[in-house]
Formats: structure tokens, C-alpha cells, sequence
């Protein structure tokens, strides 16, 4: 038996403009300038540009990475045609359903739309592949405006449907800062778009819901109360949502490297024989909606930061088909190492390739932070994937196998451009593992590397980052 | 240039973090008042 | 850019006589926005440094003037990859910009 395997990989988008306002930048804006509301809801862009956007279509795995390169920019004015809804990896859910399952992702009660509402989302997913009948039990009947005014009245948090308000969320308690209508809304969007990537992810693959022994979310929310802040376990509150029967979990915590921690652990706790099957899954990070919305607004573009997403992960005992993760050859930030970008990717490049025998040419492809450059660039914030490839050929430079100028050439080869919604860790490498996986299996590659980071000097609790890597490796006991 | 110069630091996730620029000052003799690092992803 | 309270803070705690800013942006463009923040004033109107010009000398690690200062093995193990893979030239452009339009008020 070889090291765990990768068997599949989903990807979802929610689109979501009325909740850009609710984002945590929009949040604190809106108050200080009476216009800004108005100047965001005319730049929001409609479903159909949302699905239609290019990188949106890379994400959900209709289009290769690498076709964005060959794509006229600005992507958002260059949009494809009649584009499909559902990808190779998952889809793009319309605010209307995404509302719909935001509702049944609700135990507490905390979530009302109006009968009206209640109707229109009920009949928005009543056909869709993923609902069971109990699902469109569980939106109730709706109240009535007057009851949903009162809420409001006593402090809920207005919930719209395309500029129309169509319900509310409660606070979960009285006084408890950590259980406000905000706060929860942005757990309860973590949770649900998380369903939606497991989903997805099982909706794809030969597995049944009941061989899922563990779940691991590697969301940034942290769920908890005044006395637990961020003490979560949203991982086990995705899997009861999702029907894994036979699965506990646990929530892992590292910013944006925690898909990288979560995928390591995953694979370690199946070569150690604990458990055959896990997920990973890693929910939207609803505060990031409208984050860089002044440069966008500023540059005359829609706001680029409109969707929430999620994706999952099966990790599995090595099924001698599936490539694997080489869990000898594990990349990490140690304590004793600078935090400078390049301490950081020698930390997670340079030395695991070095201390294998391996240059950094024998990789075929460099999955980074895969952050779309459309939506960073105008809020002056970089290209950070294509930062990455430059830093990682440095090394070659230095290594004297590359020349300066050959720089640009070394990222179209081994890199690619970023198509990821700039939602913390779901652009932390993992959009890549659905394409790693597809290309290693058709024999196109061999070896893919992924590398995250994490800024966990945001918590104040340390001014050191965080990173990590893995190499996901064609099955070397491959009968095929 | 910045000897008895005091310096704030402002670093970025992606280009250098703070810690980074503050020793590189530190080591031209400045005093680092402020290092942060700016995240926008 | 966010934490423009902090810097406006530690401004109001130490003057400006002596205070400088060193950058570590990854490109021209965001380099020109936080050189512009901390000498005329947040170029986005909207934080606490919108309209205040702190006119401090600004500088990015990468550029000429701080290598020289700097101790060559620090400047080494720090960011000597960086200097590869950044494109300096156009980034120091855009931060001298800022510093010589202090100089001439």
C-alpha cells in the first residue's frame, strides 16, 4: 500500500451581491459616506455576467487555467457566451437558491424570509439534483411582511433579493457579541456553501456517503460563543448537513494555510491506518465580499468580489489508480526560519525538492495561491500568483540554471494565471488539485506541487507567517 | 541614511513583511518604531 | 490601505522630525499607493489618512539607497530573491516620485 490518494475535487461558487454590503469592508464604509451604498449596488454585476466571467469558468472546471492567457482582458468585459451553470467540478448557485439552502443550513430558527420569498426560492430549487424532499420541507411557509418588519424592528439584519428585501436573520442571543445576525450570517454562509463543495464533491465520485469516516474544515471562520470564540467544529456541523452518516470531525485553523495543514493531516491520518476516507472541506469567507471594492469602484469596474465559495476534497487509502500525495517530501515554515517570502518558499520549494533529489524543473506544474490578478491588481494589491512563479524561478536563477530574462517563460511553462475569487483559503492552491488530478491520471504530468501561506501575524498573536507544501505524485503502484 | 533616523515599517503578505524591512533598517542603524505586514487576500 | 489609524498614531506619538517609511510592496503600482498615503495623503479619500499630509521621506527596501545602507548579509538572506523576482526598477521610479514632490513643497 502506497501513500494516500487523491480521488476527486469540487469546486462551488454562490453568487451573491445583495451580501456584498455585508461584506466587512462595505460594512464599515457604507456609514461613513451616505453615497457608497448606491455607487456598490450599481456596480454589481447580474448572474449571468457572474457565471459568464471567465476565471469563474476555470474555477468550476469548464476551461483550463491556462486558456485565460489566451483571453482578451479585462476578463469582466470579455466574458464568455452561454457559458453552463455546472462545471466539471461543481457550479455557480444563484442568489435565490443560495438563499434557499442558507434557510435549510438553519437549526436555529434565526433565518425568515416573507411568504412571497419562502415561494419563489422553494420553486428556484425544487428541481435541482442536490435537493431532497425534507430540504424544501425545512423552508417552512415564509412570515408575513409585518412579522419580518418586527424583527427587523428589534434588530434583525435585513436580508435582499435583488435590491428587494425579502426576509431577515435574527441574533442568536440577547448579548453575545460572537452570536449577532452579522456574525452568524457570515458561519451560516461558511456551512452552507461547504454542504454545497461536499455535495458537489460526492455528486462526482464513486464513493458512498456512508465510507466518509472524517471531515476536516479548514475554513477561516471561527464559530463559537462569548466563552469559546472561534471554537468551532463546523467540519462536523457540514457532515450531519451532508449526509455523512458515519463521519465526526474537526475544524483546522491556520488563515489561509489551512487547506495545506488540513490536506496533510487528511493524508497522514489515512497512511497511518486511522481512517480510509476524509474529506476536506473549506466553506466561503462571506467578510471578504467587497473587500478591495474602492480600487474596483475607483477603476470603473464591477465589484469583483460578488461571490462566495467552497471546496471539497476526498482523500483516500491508495487505491492504486489515483495519484498520491508524497508525504516524504513535505514542505513547512519552521519557527526558526525568517519570515521574508523567500525564507518562506525555500522553506516549501527549494529545500523538499533538494533534500529528494529533485530540481525545481522536475515539477510540471507550481500550484500557488491562485488569487485572480483581476480582482487584486486595481486595490494595489499585486499579482501574487505570478509574484509566486517569479520568486520560485528565482531560485533556479540562483541555483544558475535559469537566466534572469528567462524568468517569464519559467511561469508560462510551470505556472499559470490565477482564477480564484480572492476568498482567503479557498485561492490557497487547492483550485488546482481538480486539473493536477485529471492531467497526472491522463499520463500529461507527473508531478504537481502545492504551497500555501498564511499571514498569522493579522491575529496579533505573532508577527511570523506560516507555510506549507505538499507534492501530489502519479501512482507509483499504478496498474494502469 | 538612517543613523538616529526612526522608521516605520511597513511591510506587505506578498512583496516583504514587516520583520523583514526591520531588520534590513535595524542593520543600517534605525530604529524601528512600527512594523506591520498588509494582507489583502 | 487598511491600518492607516496605526501609522497616523504612531505619527501623533513621535513627530515627524526623523521619521521615515520603508515599503515592502510587491509592485510599481501598490507601491505608488502607499507612498502617496504616507506623504500627501490616502489617494482613496476614505481613511483616516485621507487629507492629512504627513510629508515623511519614503523608500522601498528594494532600492539602491537602502541596499547601500544596509548590512550586505542581511540584505542577503532577507530579500535578495526578491530583487530577482520584483521588478525594482519600476518600483523605485514610483516611490522617488512621491519623495521628490515632498522635497519641492
Amino acid at each position: 500500500m502506497g501513500y494516500p490518494v487523491v480521488q476527486g475535487a469540487s469546486y462551488i461558487l454562490a453568487h451573491a451581491p445583495d451580501l456584498v454590503q455585508y461584506g466587512s469592508k462595505p460594512r464599515r464604509e457604507i456609514p461613513k459616506d451616505p453615497e457608497l451604498l448606491e455607487k456598490i449596488q450599481s456596480s454589481l454585476r447580474d448572474f449571468t455576467a457572474a457565471k459568464d466571467y471567465p476565471p469563474h469558468q476555470v474555477f468550476l472546471g469548464n476551461r483550463e487555467p491556462e486558456e485565460l492567457w489566451e483571453m482578451e482582458q479585462p476578463w469582466y468585459e470579455n466574458a464568455l457566451q452561454n457559458s453552463p451553470r455546472k462545471g466539471k467540478w461543481g457550479e455557480i448557485f444563484p442568489e435565490e437558491e443560495f438563499y434557499g439552502w442558507l434557510k435549510i443550513a438553519d437549526q436555529f430558527d434565526l433565518i425568515h424570509y416573507t411568504k412571497e420569498a419562502t415561494e419563489k426560492i422553494r420553486a428556484a430549487l425544487s428541481d435541482h439534483s442536490l435537493v431532497e424532499p425534507e430540504d424544501l420541507e425545512s423552508l417552512g411557509e415564509g412570515d408575513s411582511e409585518d412579522q419580518i418588519k418586527n424583527f427587523i424592528s428589534q434588530g434583525a439584519l435585513e436580508l435582499y433579493l435583488k435590491g428587494d428585501l425579502i426576509g431577515c436573520i435574527r441574533d442568536g442571543h440577547d448579548e453575545d457579541k460572537n452570536l449577532t445576525a452579522d456574525i452568524l450570517l457570515e458561519n451560516l454562509s461558511v456551512k452552507t456553501t461547504g454542504f454545497l463543495a461536499v455535495k458537489s464533491l460526492l455528486e462526482n465520485i464513486d464513493q458512498k456517503e456512508e465510507d466518509i469516516a472524517f471531515v476536516i474544515n479548514c475554513g477561516e471562520e471561527g464559530v463559537g460563543d462569548r466563552y469559546q470564540r472561534g471554537a468551532g467544529n463546523l467540519a462536523k456541523a457540514i457532515a450531519e448537513m451532508g449526509g455523512l452518516e458515519n463521519s465526526t470531525g474537526a475544524d483546522v485553523k491556520a488563515f489561509c494555510n489551512a487547506p495545506m495543514h488540513a490536506s496533510v493531516i487528511a493524508a497522514s491520518l489515512i497512511d497511518s491506518g486511522v481512517f480510509d476516507h476524509i474529506v476536506l472541506v473549506g466553506g466561503a469567507s462571506m467578510a471578504k465580499l467587497g473587500m478591495k471594492m474602492q480600487g474596483h469602484l475607483e477603476n470603473d469596474m464591477p465589484i469583483m468580489e460578488d461571490v462566495l465559495a467552497g471546496t471539497a476534497v476526498l482523500f483516500s487509502k491508495d487505491d492504486q489508480v489515483n495519484p498520491q500525495i508524497r508525504l516524504d517530501t513535505i514542505g513547512k515554515h519552521d519557527v526558526k526560519m525568517a519570515s521574508s517570502q523567500q525564507a518562506i518558499l525555500s522553506a516549501l520549494v527549494d529545500k523538499p525538492l533538494q533534500n529528494n533529489g529533485l530540481t525545481i524543473f522536475d515539477v510540471d506544474k507550481y500550484s500557488s495561491e491562485l488569487h485572480n490578478p483581476e480582482i487584486t491588481v486595481p486595490a494595489g494589491s499585486g499579482n501574487v500568483p505570478h509574484n509566486n512563479y517569479r520568486l520560485i524561478g528565482s531560485f533556479a536563477v540562483k541555483h544558475g540554471l535559469l537566466d534572469v530574462d528567462e524568468l517569464d517563460e519559467f511561469e508560462k511553462k510551470y505556472g499559470m494565471p490565477g482564477f480564484s475569487p480572492t476568498q482567503g483559503h479557498i485561492a490557497s492552491a487547492l483550485p488546482f488539485l481538480g486539473f493536477a488530478r485529471e492531467r497526472i491520471l491522463k499520463g500529461e504530468m507527473t508531478r504537481t506541487l502545492f504551497l500555501g501561506k498564511g499571514s498569522l501575524f493579522l491575529a496579533k498573536m505573532t508577527k511570523t507567517s506560516d507555510g506549507m507544501s505538499f507534492i501530489l505524485e502519479e501512482n507509483s503502484n499504478s496498474t494502469q | 541614511m538612517f543613523e538616529g533616523k526612526k522608521v516605520m515599517c511597513i511591510g506587505e503578505r506578498d512583496g516583504i513583511p514587516g520583520p523583514a524591512i526591520e531588520k534590513i533598517i535595524e542593520s543600517a542603524g534605525g530604529k524601528s518604531i512600527l512594523s506591520l505586514t498588509q494582507c489583502f487576500v | 490601505m487598511e491600518d492607516q489609524g496605526l501609522i497616523k498614531k504612531t505619527v501623533d506619538e513621535h513627530g515627524t522630525e526623523d521619521l521615515m517609511v520603508v515599503l515592502g510592496t510587491p509592485d510599481a503600482e501598490s507601491a505608488g499607493i502607499f507612498a502617496e498615503t504616507v506623504t500627501i495623503g490616502d489617494p482613496a479619500f476614505s481613511g483616516p489618512l485621507a487629507g492629512v499630509q504627513l510629508g515623511l521621506p519614503v523608500y522601498h527596501v528594494l532600492e539602491p539607497e537602502v541596499k547601500e545602507a544596509a548590512d550586505p548579509q542581511v540584505f542577503e538572506d532577507e530579500v535578495s530573491l526578491m530583487e530577482i523576482s520584483l521588478d525594482v526598477e519600476a518600483i523605485s521610479k514610483e516611490v522617488r516620485r512621491f519623495r521628490e514632490k515632498i522635497k519641492q513643497e
